[in-house]
């Protein structure tokens, strides 16, 4: 069977391609706009924290035994934990500062994790087993789907709705959407602010150690893994809009799936796509789809 | 400090950055009174409530709220002892609805009006809960912003000019209900240009020069000293 002289094996598989990148460009893009929103800093670190998420999960099956399922909630305490003594003794002091200074800051700091990590381990992939539970897959006719990705698919999905509904329809998030607006009236209410922004950096990273830990399986873990990741992450941030919760999402998904298709009818453009979609989004709103104007 | 005295500010100096704003401020806000801070645009008065609140940087002196020092504590804190600001840009949040910016400031301690109190003193709120809190009319963004202060169960309400920009028939309204306010025990200081409006109301009357206290008028004297109000204030 073919769609536009396309066979639907061919068709669909790269389409659950895009929907498994869109799902790490969705929680890393989201994890960047929530720190955004808050700090109003471009946390270049971010691909290194992703990293550091999948390297973690790996440390504990390799040193301490402990499995893929406690990773993916131990890692991102762990990481989201170094993040937030990153944030009180380095970021704190930028904010009164340009973004210029926390994207400098930040992205030194990825060049040092990233730097780090290859003395030890290189730059080859290390392979990290997916779960016993999710290994195989079902045939639904029109196409294969391994268990582990649409596990991944289906997690990325609820990790980022519930962040959504935290920070849109909840009183901790309307403190953090005050915070975004005027942190210091909504601090001379009585909220400690400071320490908000602390927790909202520690969990915009445990969202990016979360996904480092998901992709482990699939991708393997490798020093280098964030590094090329982030770049057409912070595209998808661009087209999104700055701080867009909502819009992180839909454009992280969104774009996966554009990527995919263009593998199908168009595989030379694939690595370039979002790129040009970012361009052209600029140029017609700079803001970004979902951003308003700061 | 008087027995009496709520609030009591002493030596109080205030910078933004290099610029020395306020030079050695003194004056009391007795409990259950209305106290205003009279004087034209750039005296200080702003950044005097501001300091109250701690939401200036570098700050010196002695403010002591209900006999605790609290020059040096951050205005979180400051916010939990009981006091409560509302800000001359009213400060109601566009990215939340009438609802989410009522419900904001936590309650930091026991007594504050419940959400229907407060629907009963500002009934438009009621009608408009879903609304975004930035697309209300002035009077209403007004009534927002001390509506929310007034669940919060401060004793001490800071208000920076409620009335600026107003239309005399809520400028009215909001007269009663600091009058109402004060009835309930609030202690209030208030920063005004319309002195109408604050004789109305308050108790006593601070003018501020230069980032300087150089006057205390009761309300009871306003009238006698009117020639020295309006050189004061310019008008």
């Amino acid at each position: 069977m073919e769609i536009f002289g396309i066979p639907t094996q061919a068709l669909f598989g790269q389409l659950l391609i895009g929907l498994i990148n869109g799902s790490f460009y969705a929680l890393l893009s989201l994890g960047l706009a929530v720190i955004f929103g808050l700090l109003n800093i471009i946390n270049f670190t971010h691909g290194a924290q992703y990293m550091m998420g999948a390297f973690c999960a790996y440390f504990l099956f390799t040193r301490l035994g402990i499995g893929y399922w406690w990773a993916l909630a131990i890692a991102p305490l762990a990481v989201g934990l170094v993040g937030m003594v990153i944030e009180r003794l380095m970021l704190a002091r930028l904010y009164k500062l340009d973004h210029l200074y926390g994207l400098l800051l930040t992205f030194g700091l990825a060049l040092i994790i990233q730097g780090l990590f290859p003395n030890e381990y290189g730059t080859s992939e290390i392979p990290y087993a997916m779960p016993q539970e999710l290994s195989g897959g079902r045939n639904l006719g029109f196409m294969f789907l391994p268990n582990y990705r649409a596990w991944v698919i289906l997690a990325s999905i609820v990790m980022c709705l519930a962040t959504w509904f935290v920070i849109e329809k909840t009183r901790l998030g309307s403190y953090l959407r005050a915070a975004t607006e005027n942190p210091a009236l909504v601090q001379a209410f009585g909220i400690n602010v400071p320490r908000m922004i602390t927790l909202t950096y520690g969990f915009g990273v445990a969202l990016a150690a979360f996904a480092g830990v998901m992709a482990a399986p699939i991708y393997q873990v490798n020093p280098l893994m964030g590094a090329d990741l982030i770049i057409v992450v912070f595209a998808v941030v661009v087209i999104g809009g700055m701080g867009s919760i909502m819009g992180s999402i839909v454009t992280g998904f969104a774009l996966g799936l554009i990527e995919g298709l263009t593998k199908v009818f168009y595989p030379e453009a694939s690595n370039t796509v979002i790129f040009i979609i970012m361009a052209i989004v600029l140029m017609i709103k700079p803001a970004g789809l979902f951003g308003t104007q700061r | 400090m008087s027995e009496a005295a709520l609030l009591s500010v002493a030596g109080l100096n205030a910078w933004y950055g290099e610029s020395h704003v306020l030079h050695g401020v003194e004056f009391e806000v007795p409990r259950g009174e209305v106290v205003t801070l009279l004087g034209r645009n750039g005296v200080g008065k702003t950044t005097t409530l501001k300091a109250i609140m701690g939401m200036v940087a570098r700050r010196e002196g002695s403010i002591r709220f209900d006999g605790t020092q609290i020059i040096a504590l951050p205005s979180d804190r400051i916010a939990r002892l009981g006091v409560a600001f509302c800000p001359e840009e009213r400060g109601v949040f566009a990215s939340l609805n009438v609802y989410e910016n009522l419900l904001l400031p936590p309650e930091v301690r026991p007594g504050g009006l419940t959400v229907e109190q407060v629907f009963e003193l500002f009934p438009n709120l009621k009608e408009r809960l879903a609304s975004q809190g930035t697309k209300l009319s002035g009077g209403e963004q007004q009534m927002l912003a001390i509506g929310r202060i007034l669940r919060t169960g401060a004793r001490l309400l800071l208000l920076d000019e409620p009335t600026e920009g107003l239309a005399p028939v809520i400028v009215q309204q909001i007269g009663h209900i600091i009058s109402r306010l004060k009835a309930e025990g609030f202690t209030i200081l208030l920063v005004e240009q319309n002195f109408r409006f604050a004789s109305r109301v308050a108790d006593r009357h601070y003018v501020m020069e230069s980032g300087r206290m150089v006057d205390m008028i009761p309300n009871a004297e306003l009238e006698s000293n009117l020639e020295k109000v309006h050189e004061y204030l310019g008008v």
